[in-house]
């Protein structure tokens, strides 16, 4: 929680402003509030009065934040806002890229770096001119959504393995706003609907309380049931800057409630099968990739993608993979194993699902052949092979992942392949 | 009428109907009620989102109406419903005195006295002792349709009968939503409420509401059960005991007149405070000893 330091703040019009601008800090930090909270924040502070800071911490709490995953950050972003203005300058020159080797040295508590650089961001360090800090009247920060159209374009394709830290930090918050839509299952039970089948049952129990008038007729549909994900994530060196993105990714998918998949199962191989999904329930993405890589020790070994898959069709396959789940595979397919174990062990994996997608960020480079031995054997049990290197390759997989007839670039290799032997 | 002019008066207010609240849950029911906002309370089951709408109702004075959600809840057991049965007897005792007016007839039937009232209505109604309390508990289990009527009937407090008109509260009620979070509530509704997390309480807090709750539970035993409880809610559970099953559980004891707790207690008792299998197997034998062990090292030094 804050730490509740005595506040030193100007005089109300002003606190109005400051509020708004510390609005935007929240929205920055990803916290979804419109202009109405602001206006709502406002009132709710003018009737709470303004005397402790406890108390103005939770007026304001009540107003902008609605969902329990944004606590942490709000009390981040208001620790480091509503204390005295000159602190803010030490922060913003701690920044800089001179003492930032000493600032990286200290681990920071979960969401404290997100809230940190979204008051930061666009932010420069005050130049050595400007007035003291008791004599500056602005004390709000300006923050400026720089990411215009064209160039998001542009970073959406940009491979994750030639990004920035910085881009790197961009790509995470805009991997976290992507949907994974899914389209629902029916399933034999049907439900109460406003239209579809008569619902003999219920008309009948509707006619008996009206003394045996039948009035309306009751309807029923089928009810839908959404089918689960699988996700089996390589995490081997070859793989590492990618797994990494992957795994934000994956957090915030299997965190979109009401957003379709009944349960995402996350899996992680290198050299041993590793199942992270209590870790990725965590709703603090920081505090969840933490807990999955303490989980996973096999980060940036080797990796024996055959083994790995046996491991899954023995000891899980069947507990995770009914009712129509969906498997999305991410690996390079670079395996130093068996080829026909491999295929082997591809083939009960493709059987035993609904649906099996490959992610292999290789496919990036236009002149992609399958050439590795892996690749070969895994390719022809796959039921769509796509390209998962940019943001762009993942919101088309967004885009086709509940269309049964989409292929990927499957048919494409497979050609290749035919005309190689 | 209790005073609710400030944050310390309505944590008062509460405090008097034996709801112990925090500083942050005060703030968040004392904005609600001065700016007339709806109040949407989000936690895990058992932490007394339900109970803080009955403690206000008791508090202020006010009637309290309770909608309770289910999925396939339509607006003809959430707002009204016409009289169907009586309607058509009037329509009978008509015809068989003959003689009334069609129009008479018609204005007679679809009028109040065969409008059946469900709790939106109701909330709607004045009242002699002020707008009553609005409870929406469960909301994440009625389907998105109906979350789309409340968003209309709690930003108007005015719902529509075609037979009558708009029927607007002359004081709008006061609004407490609650939801386990099983769904997401679309951000349109929440956007309109206040909202508020309710979290497990601390050591003390928890100790004042056992005291509230069941104050024939000796402090020893009180201590030693809040600390259990605290110690288990660190474990890995699939589903950690709420504040309820705490009181439960201290009622448990007294009624076997235990004094202070010991494994086998804990063993005869666990159904109380943990309700899956699963946990209740992860707590038999060593484990129970260990958190109890645990949970009286953390008492010590106090």
């Amino acid at each position: 929680m804050a730490e509740h330091l005595p506040l030193d703040l100007p005089e109300d019009p002003k606190l109005a402003g400051n509020i708004t601008h510390f609005a935007r800090a929240l929205r920055k930090a990803g916290l979804p509030i419109g202009p109405g909270r602001v206006v709502d924040a406002i009132a709710a502070v003018e009737a709470a009065g303004f005397t402790s800071r406890r108390d103005f911490y939770w007026t304001l709490h009540a107003c902008f934040v609605n969902r329990p995953e944004h606590r942490t950050v709000f009390a981040q972003v208001f620790r480091l806002y509503w204390r005295d203005p000159r602190y803010l300058e030490h922060m913003m020159a701690a920044l800089t890229p001179m003492v930032r080797g000493v600032q990286e040295d200290r681990a920071p508590q979960a969401a404290e770096k997100r809230a940190a650089e979204a008051l930061l961001h666009g932010a420069d360090a005050p130049a050595p001119n400007q007035p003291e800090p008791g004599e500056d009247e602005e004390t709000a920060i300006e923050i400026d959504a720089s990411l215009t159209m064209s160039k998001e374009e542009k970073f959406k394709n940009l491979d994750f393995e030639q990004m920035s830290t910085a881009e790197m930090e961009a790509a995470k918050r805009m991997l976290a706003r992507i949907e994974l839509p899914v389209d629902p299952i029916r399933s034999r039970r049907t439900m109460a609907a406003v239209r579809g089948r008569v619902d003999p049952a219920r008309t009948l129990r509707a006619a008996m309380r009206r003394g045996g008038e039948m009035r309306d007729i009751a309807w029923k549909a089928q009810r839908p049931r959404w089918p689960n994900l699988i996700v089996l994530c390589d995490i081997s060196g070859s793989m590492s800057q990618y797994s990494r993105l992957i795994l934000h990714f994956l957090h915030a998918v299997s965190n979109a409630k009401g957003a379709g998949w009944a349960k995402v199962h996350a899996f992680t191989f290198g050299t041993r099968l590793t199942n992270i999904t209590r870790h990725l329930q965590q709703r603090d993405v920081d505090a969840a990739l933490k807990a999955a890589g303490a989980e996973a020790q096999d980060w940036e070994g080797g990796t024996r993608i055959g083994r790995c898959i046996e491991d899954f069709n023995r000891d899980w396959s069947r507990r995770v993979t009914g009712q129509g789940a969906v498997v999305l595979l991410i690996t390079d397919g670079l395996d130093r194993d068996d080829p026909e174990a491999l295929g082997r062990q591809m083939q009960r994996l493709h059987l035993s699902t609904r649906r099996l997608i490959w992610l292999n960020p290789l496919l990036r480079f236009d002149g992609f052949a399958p050439k590795a031995q892996g690749i070969t054997a895994m390719l022809p049990h796959v039921d769509s092979f796509r390209a998962g290197h940019s943001i762009a390759s993942l919101e088309a997989l967004a885009d086709v992942i509940s269309r049964r007839e989409d292929v990927g670039e499957k048919d494409r290799l497979l050609k290749a392949l035919g005309a190689r032997i | 009428m209790s005073d609710t002019s400030n944050i310390d008066a309505v944590q008062k207010m509460l405090a008097d109907q034996g709801y112990v609240c925090g500083r942050a849950l005060g703030t968040v029911v004392f904005l609600a009620l001065r700016l007339g906002r709806p109040l949407f309370l989000e936690g895990e089951a058992g932490v007394g989102k339900t109970e803080i709408a009955k403690a206000l109702a008791a508090g202020l004075n006010r009637r309290l109406i309770r909608l309770q959600c289910y999925e396939g809840l339509d607006a003809a057991s959430a707002v009204y419903e016409w009289n169907f049965p009586a309607q058509m007897v009037a329509i009978r005792t008509a015809e068989a005195a003959g003689g009334t007016k069609r129009a008479d007839l018609q204005a007679e039937l679809f009028s109040d006295e065969y409008l059946v009232e469900r709790p939106l209505l109701q909330a709607m109604r004045p009242d002699e002792n002020g707008a009553p309390v609005l409870l929406i508990d469960e909301v994440d289990r009625t389907d998105e349709p109906f979350e789309a009527f409340l968003l209309e009937a709690l930003s108007d407090f005015q719902v529509t009968i075609p037979e009558l008109g708009s029927i607007k509260a002359p004081e709008p009620p006061i609004v407490v939503l609650t939801s386990n979070r099983t769904r997401e509530v679309h951000d349109a509704l929440k956007r309109r409420c206040l909202y508020h997390w309710v979290d497990y309480p601390d050591f003390d807090r928890e100790m004042e509401i056992l005291h509230a709750r069941a104050p024939e539970a000796s402090d020893a035993l009180s201590r030693e059960v809040v600390a259990f409880v605290q110690q288990l809610r660190t474990e890995d559970l699939f589903k950690k005991p709420g504040v309820a099953e705490t009181i439960d559980w201290a009622k448990c004891l007294l009624a076997l007149d235990m004094i202070n707790l010991s494994p086998e207690a804990i063993a005869d008792t666990l159904g109380a405070i943990l309700k899956y299998q699963d946990d209740i197997q992860k707590l038999q034998g060593s484990e129970a000893k260990r958190i109890l062990d645990q949970a009286k090292a953390s008492l010590e030094p106090a």
